[in-house]
């Protein structure tokens, strides 16, 4: 930690702050991954490191890095931006492929397709 | 001081990110059906990302920063084509 | 202007990308430019749909609502995931009526959704026009029902004709 000497303390404690934040959001959503029951309640854990988790973690880099080399530091804004618009692609295509494949399956407990003309999701051919 | 503070703190958030990497293999190995796997991959990614960045910040160097959005990238295009994957049983159609 | 330029805002964006990614400097603003306005009218080809923000100023209110909600979120979702036994919690789907039609409002909207933790898009019918969503912590349906086209929907119809 030599590059980090002549940090002010201001700046320390906030960027620890942020990043144990990030941290422990993202853990948490890991935590819930194995915790929660059932598929579609699972899916709502791994946003929390997505959102906040990666927000905090993101912020203290650009915190850091600011301050040591002292001009704004953006470059995290990117995977800030790319990390927000990706991850709720990916989950809801998985949350879509899961009811597919459990319509397909019959299972209990789903909601009614919501198409009005009465042809529903799982009469698609493959 | 202030560099030890930011030290500890840095080595507490990677032990806590390491940690979830290892929960969300758990449920990646667990399954039980595929798109609980295709979720925890995508936590699993998203983590190891987050440890790139928390490393980075930890040696002061940017190098890791091209490492995290590389991941970021493929990842992403990974977790597409396993999520499609599911729905028709073939990626490209 | 519109011939060389058919979609500013892409543009725009991706010479900011080059300039976060590659720093600030006379020589990587003119390339930026050059392949900022040479890949949106690569992206002219594939004609994408055309959609007109009207009212700039309301974005950085929604920006605000949603990172709020975003953070009230994540307390109440790792509220539940670390403490279940506090309270019974039921999960459940619930179908929202859409008035949005705009592509590009439906998927701002999808994002919002799915990034806040307690609810995610799970499926959309556009001859319906109604959207099945999973709700994490299901108390009230019309509460959801309510948030989502109070909140969210008519912001954004204000905002993208």
């Amino acid at each position: 930690m030599s590059h980090a000497a002549d940090l002010p303390l201001w700046a320390s404690l906030i960027a620890s702050f942020l990043v144990l934040l990030g941290a422990s959001l993202t853990l948490v959503g890991a935590i819930g991954l194995v915790r929660l029951k059932t598929f579609y309640d699972r899916i709502h854990a791994p946003s929390l490191g997505a959102t906040w988790g990666a927000g905090g973690i993101l912020l203290a880099s650009i915190l850091l890095f600011s301050v040591l080399q002292s001009r704004l530091v953006l470059h995290e804004v990117l995977i800030a931006v790319f990390v927000t618009v990706t991850t709720p692609v990916t989950l809801m295509l998985l949350g879509r492929a899961a009811l597919y494949r459990d319509r397909s399956e019959n299972a209990a407990d789903l909601p009614p397709p919501i198409r009005s003309d009465g042809e529903t999701k799982s009469g698609d051919a493959i | 001081m202030s560099a030890t503070i930011l030290s500890w703190s840095l080595l507490v958030a990677l032990v806590l990110l390491g940690l979830a990497m290892v929960i969300a293999a758990v449920r990646m190995l667990r399954g039980p059906r595929a798109q609980d796997r295709i979720v925890a991959f995508d936590a699993l990614y998203v983590n190891a990302m987050l440890l790139l960045l928390v490393f980075g910040m930890r040696t002061g160097s940017t190098l890791y920063f091209e490492a995290a959005l590389v991941i970021a990238l493929l990842g992403f295009v990974a977790t597409l084509a396993l999520a499609k994957f599911l729905m028709r049983g073939e990626i490209i159609e | 202007m519109s011939r060389l330029l058919p979609y500013p805002l892409l543009a725009v964006s991706l010479l900011a990308m080059w300039l976060l990614l590659n720093g600030l400097s006379l020589g990587h603003l003119v390339l930026g430019s050059v392949i900022g306005i040479a890949a949106s009218n690569v992206t002219a080809a594939l004609q994408p749909p055309r959609s007109r923000i009207r009212r700039w100023h309301l974005i950085p209110r929604l920006v605000a609502i949603v990172l709020v909600d975003i953070w009230r979120s994540n307390v109440a979702v790792a509220r539940l995931i670390l403490f279940p036994a506090q309270h019974r919690r039921v999960s459940g789907f619930v179908i929202v009526p859409l008035e949005l039609r705009e592509p590009a409002a439906l998927a701002i909207l999808a994002c919002i959704l799915t990034c806040t933790p307690g609810t995610a898009w799970v499926e959309y019918d556009s001859t319906a026009r109604k959207l099945l969503i999973h709700v994490f912590d299901l108390v009230d349906e019309a509460h959801w029902i309510d948030l989502i086209k109070n909140r969210y929907e008519r912001l954004l119809l204000e905002i993208l004709a």
